[in-house]
This record gives structure tokens, sequence and C-alpha cells, in this order.
């Protein structure tokens, strides 16, 4: 009976002892959080992909909040909840959202197995940055898709796939949310995020080869060879042609699509135009032919 | 005499040094010549002649384009055809100059005859003057690396050379360029090896040749102890056991003399040691005695089943396919085509591309030989770790650099890895450790430099 005693007594104390304590070190040492965090954040996708800059939705919420007490949320934008989620953070912290336009990831290279053949064969280990690291790959365009799927796995919403037909990456538009991870996974700098346009329409430049227009087209057959023809048939202005490669600026960019008729390798690409007869969207080349 | 070798790690790869009695010939001179900009470690070189300019052997043709960096000279005589991009080493088109060869003329200062020039008949040459003539050569490092030499001669303040270390080593399999250097100029490589003693101040010098070159170490001992003896300098050459990769420049510190470089930034001239491979000591003793810039050089053309390999004096901007042609030519079915050998080289996507100041071998392998086998789950058996002559533990490494873990990669001395492939080659499972290791050191290198440059 006094061993049971003794115990309880001991444990009591001890038990007391440490919840004093930690009661006024939990006061002593409280950090204020502000709760709006916690509820941004509940509201935000929970993806962390870091689409919005920030480390996670946590960063992005804390941002959020103190963008209110700063009385602005410019430049702050969540590109997988879009427009939905970001008003529904406006209406909770009382402010009004500049929505951005919403974009996509492209892939900037046309160079399927039959526009670029194989001139080698690489045995080591299969991702993009260590090809790419070991020289121009297995075809003779430096600058192409290497299609190992380094992409593939940045993606956190399964939106990009290699094609096992072409060799190239792909996007899924449905599910892009434009978070840029494949952007920054890319050792080659194709993939860019580019607006959506209306309806999904866009017109861009396949290609990024800066080779002279007769090396690339050697090393691909849809290559941009700089011959500057759209820069000139452009009525708005919007393409600049610099170290042998065209360029679409988006913004200025009206869809006219006369870039896209000029264009001598068809390496301008347009997306979603209706057209006479329906094609596949992923044979997105076939659809300009 | 005790055989010396580095203290850790290392493998013993098969040797096939096809070509090792085959005499030294002369390449036949292109028709045209490709000379990339970047040739070395460092700012790429600034091109001073234009499309239609005329030059000749020896004419300078690009200047250096920073410190780290050196002239390039020409190895033809002729028209410079363009100012343009061509395929390099790296696989990637980089800028380059392509010289139409018409006859073989050369600059009239180039001493072209064989006589011996001794350092003692030529009292002015300070080591001042001996430096400043390596550099204006456009001499780097003929091992395969490619850093400027002169650099390497005028070390930082903070340390201070004690000795030369002349790299014979050639432990990569295939390549016998530096033994046929040594058999066939023995007596010119030691000036060199004086004049870079002079330069550097110091009065030991040591050459470090493997002992599967009986004859070089012989014909080296017997040439060094008639001129060195007597005279301020003691020169040894020492033979070291037969082991990859020894020709390393920290391996090479560790078995001659016995002292270990710290992890990077430290270079061997902390503990006191200049390393020079053999061929830039011969490079050094032609600059310095003849006035002949570095424009031609000896390469190995190898291959099991290439049907006259052989050793070459290659002018540089050979484009390689002249040099197997010149063998026999390419054998046909699929085959790897190295620049270097079959360790270090770095494999090509085109014959198109030229020999530089670095390319100490054309390797040719078949694709059986070449061929990787398919990659196996790693057993933990830590052969990797064994063979790792940085004593790194490998397998942990490429495993860092695959989930992306780059802080424990740093902290695991990611940087301190010299890319051997003795852990690939020995990995019993076939796992591609050195290419997920090459992928962390270029990102952690990366993580440091901009760390580094924000404070």
């Amino acid at each position: 009976m006094n061993f049971i005693l003794i115990a309880v007594i001991v444990l009591g104390t001890i038990g007391l002892t440490a919840a004093v304590v930690l009661y006024a070190a939990s006061r002593k040492f409280a950090v204020y959080e502000d709760p709006r965090v916690a509820q941004v954040c509940e509201l935000l996708p929970g993806a962390n992909c870091g689409g919005c800059g920030f480390a996670g939705c946590g960063g992005m919420a804390d941002a959020l909040v103190k963008g209110t007490d700063a009385g602005s949320l410019d430049g702050l934008s969540c590109p997988v909840g879009g427009a939905d989620v970001m008003g529904r953070v406006a209406d909770l912290l009382g402010m009004a959202i500049a929505n951005g336009e919403p974009k996509v990831a492209v892939v900037r290279c046309n160079g399927t197995c039959d526009n670029r053949p194989l001139i080698a064969e690489y045995a080591g280990l299969r991702t993009c940055a260590a090809m790419h690291a070991c020289g121009a790959g297995e075809t003779a365009c430096g600058y192409g898709c290497l299609g190992c799927g380094d992409c593939v796995e940045a993606c956190q919403f399964g939106a990009i796939r290699v094609n096992p037909e072409t060799g190239i990456a792909e996007v899924d538009e449905e599910k892009c949310v434009a978070c840029g991870a494949c952007v920054k996974a890319c050792p080659r700098s194709i993939i860019e995020l580019r607006k959506k346009g209306p309806k999904g329409r866009r017109v861009y430049v396949s290609c990024v080869n800066k080779d002279k227009g007769t090396v690339s087209m050697k090393a691909c057959k849809m290559s941009c060879i700089g011959c500057s023809k759209c820069e000139k048939v452009c009525p708005f202005g919007a393409i600049t042609v610099g170290n042998n490669c065209s360029y679409i600026d988006p913004l200025k960019c009206r869809l006219c699509r006369k870039c896209v008729a000029v264009c001598p390798t068809k390496a301008i690409v347009a997306v979603n135009f209706p057209v006479p007869k329906p094609v596949e969207p992923k044979e997105k080349e076939e659809a300009i032919a | 005499m005790k055989i010396r070798t580095f203290r850790i790690g290392g493998i013993h790869p098969e040797e096939n040094k096809l070509t090792h009695d085959v005499a030294t010939q002369v390449a036949p001179l292109p028709q045209q010549a490709i000379f990339p900009l970047s040739q070395h470690i460092g700012a790429p070189a600034v091109p001073i002649v234009q499309k239609g300019d005329k030059v000749k052997v020896g004419t300078k043709i690009a200047d250096a384009g920073g410190f780290v960096s050196a002239p390039i000279f020409s190895s033809v005589s002729g028209t410079v055809a363009k100012v343009d991009t061509a395929i390099d080493a790296t696989g990637y088109r980089k800028p380059a100059i392509i010289i139409n060869v018409e006859g073989d003329e050369w600059e009239p200062m180039i001493d072209c005859s064989d006589k011996l020039e001794l350092l003692k008949d030529h009292p002015e040459l300070t080591p001042e003057e001996i430096i400043n003539r390596v550099k204006a050569a456009g001499i780097t490092g003929m091992g395969g690396a490619g850093f400027p030499t002169f650099i390497k001669l005028t070390p930082p303040p903070t340390s201070k050379a004690e000795c030369v270390i002349i790299n014979a080593v050639e432990c990569e399999p295939y390549i016998t360029a530096d033994y046929r250097l040594m058999m066939e100029h023995a007596d010119e490589i030691l000036v060199g090896l004086e004049l870079l003693m002079k330069a550097t101040k110091v009065n030991r010098g040591y050459i470090g040749i493997e002992t599967n070159k009986p004859k070089a170490i012989e014909l080296l001992t017997e040439k060094a102890a008639s001129v060195f003896g007597g005279t301020e300098y003691s020169v040894e050459v020492v033979p070291l056991k037969q082991r990859y990769p020894q020709g390393g420049e920290k391996q090479l510190v560790d078995a001659v003399i016995q002292r270990q470089v710290p992890a990077p930034p430290a270079i061997p001239v902390n503990v006191g040691a200049i390393v020079q491979n053999v061929g830039t000591a011969y490079a050094v003793y032609e600059a310095v005695m003849k006035r002949k810039p570095l424009f031609e050089r000896y390469t190995t053309v190898t291959g099991k089943r290439l049907q006259h390999p052989g050793n070459f004096l290659v002018r540089m901007g050979t484009p390689m396919k002249d040099l197997i042609e010149a063998c026999g030519g390419m054998p046909e079915g699929d085959n790897k085509l190295l620049a270097g050998g079959p360790m270090m080289g770095k494999a090509l996507t085109s014959d198109e591309v030229p020999v530089c100041k670095g390319t100490n071998s054309v390797t040719i392998l078949s694709a059986d030989d070449a061929r990787r086998k398919e990659p196996q789950p790693c057993i933990r058996c830590a052969k990797c770790v064994g063979v790792c002559p940085m004593g790194l533990e490998p397998y942990l490494l490429a495993k860092l650099s695959e989930i992306k873990n780059w802080e424990r990669a740093e902290r695991e001395d990611i940087t301190s890895c010299i890319e051997c492939g003795s852990c690939q080659f020995t990995c019993p499972a076939h796992r591609p450790l050195l290419d997920h290791i090459r992928q962390g050191k270029t990102t952690v290198m990366g993580i440091i430099k901009n760390r580094n440059a924000k404070k």
C-alpha cells in the first residue's frame, strides 16, 4: 500500500511541476500567429508546388496576410487555384484582387522522331540533366527536347508527359496550372509559361535552336532557321528574331496567324484554332499544315 | 627500391596499350583545320583574324580572353575560311576559327632545327622570362584538363612551391602518347623539367612513371643522372605501381611525396608540389627554347578493331576523322568514339571534332565493349567505397544526388570527387554512380558559387 502511495505522490508531484513549468513557458515564449494565416492556408490548394514563388502554401498564406496589412495583394497569385481560390481568399481578407491572365506551359520543340533523326545512342543515366551535360544528346540538335522527362517528374499535377511516339514532352492544357516547375526542371529552357489565350488559342515558335539555318535544318526539319519572314509579315511588331531564332511576344500577338502561313519550316505553331477537319490535339504540327 | 603508389582506393583496368611499341608518325595535314576558341579551362580566347586573312604555321589567331585563358595559334598555313561555330568535344557547337590549308609555311621565328638547346647556354632565361614565354605560347595542361600552365607556375603568395612533379604516369588504358614522347624526346623533356624548376625557383624534381613502362623508367633515370648529376638540381625518377587514377594530380602527389592535398579549393601547391604533365614539359621546352607556340601534340589513335592503331604527331585542328582514316578507317558496325581514354574520355557524336590542346587520345570502342549493362539494385557491397581514391562514399553521393539532397551532398564532400569513374567501373550492380554524382557535383558547385557571390 505504501509503495502505491509513494508512486502516486512522486509521479503526481513531477506531473504537477512539469505542468506548471510548461504553462509558464508557453505563456512566456508564446508567438502570436495571425489566425487569418491558418484560415487562408485552409483555402489554398495545399499542393505546396511553389508556383506562386513561395516555398509552399504556408508561405503564400503568410505573404497574403502581410500583403493585406500593407494594403495590396499585387503580384500574389496562386496559379493552381486560379481566380476562384484567389477570389475566396480576397473575400476572407476583405481585399480586391487583381487577376493575372491565365497561363499554360508550352513545350517549344518540334523535334519528333520523324523531323529530327537520331545520330547516336546515349547509354548513360536517362535524365535530361545528365544527357544535357554529356553533349547534344541522341540527335544533332543541341537545343531541342531530350525526352527523358525531367519535366514529367517535376510536375505535381500529372499535366506533362513524354509522348512515346514523338519522343518529346507535351502538356495537358486541362491539367496544367502554370506553376512553372517544369520550366525550372528543363535543362534546355525549352518550356515557357505563355498566356493561355482566348479559348486556349495561341501562336508560338515551337523551336529554340540558335544555330544558323543550314545547321539547324540539317538537325531537324521543323526548326526555326531565323529567316525573319515572320518578323516582316507581323503587322503588330510582336515578333523578334535574334541569335538565328524567332520569338513571338505573347502580349503583343493578336493571333492573326500570318506568320504561321509564311514560315518555311512550319516551326511556328498555332493551337486550338478551328480547323477544317477534326484532328487529335497531339498532332499539333499537322493541324497547321 | 620500394614501388610507391597512392594510399587509398584505385583500380586496375585492363591496360590494352595496343600502340605501346608503335613509333610516332607525323599525321597528314588536314584540308581544313578547326580551332575551337575554348580549348582550355577559363575564358574562351578572342579571335584576332577575320575571314580571308592569310596565316602561317604558328601565327596567333586568337588572344587570351581573360586572366585564366590562353591564346591559340594556327597549326597550318592558309586562309581563314570563317569565324563560325563548330562541334567540339563538349558535343555542342561552340565558336571556332576555320582555316583552309594551303601549303605548309612556318613563321620564321620558329626554330625548326633538331639541335638540343640547353638551359646553361641561355643565361638570358630568367624565371620571369620563362613564364612569359610559356604564357605567350598558349601552353595549357596537356594531360586533358587544360588548365593554363603559366598560372600553375605562379603559385599564390600564401603557398610555397618545393618541387616539380612530372606526370608521366599514363594510367589510363589504351593511351601511349606520353610513353612514345618519353622514348623519343627524353632529352627535351628533361630540359623542359629544368625550365619548369627554374621558373618556379625550386631545385627538386620528380618524374612519376608507372612500372608498366620499364624502358621509359630506365631511359629517363639514366639521362637524368647524366644531365642533372653535379648540378644544383636533384631529379628523381619515381617508379609507381600500376593503379588508376594515379595520373590524377592529388593521387600523384600522394604517391610521389606522400603528402595529401586537402579538399577543394586547395590545390597541390598548397602542399608544395607543382604537377605538370610530361607533354607539358615538352611543350615548355619547345616554346621557350625553340620559340614554337603550342600547335602540335602527341595523340594516340587506338581501338581494338582499328586496322592500324598508332601514335601521331598531330597538328591541332585536325578533324578526328582524318586520323581515323590514317589508321585504316572507322571499323564497321556501331562504335563509340572517345576524345581521351575509356575511363576519363568524352564520348563524341561526331568525327568532325578536331584534335585540341588536351586531346591525348582518340579511342574507338566497339559497341559490345562500350554498351552498359542493365543497372541492378545496390547490394551495399561497398566496393565503390573501397576503390574511391578520394575516400568518399560513392553510393551515398549518388543516392543524395538522385533525391536532390544537396545540403547533405555538400556535407559529404561531393565537390572532392575527381570524376575518375572507379566506382562505376567496379560496381557489380552496374549502377550509374558517376552519372548521378557528376550531376550532384555540378549542382552543388553552382550552389556554393551563388552563395559566395552573395557574400
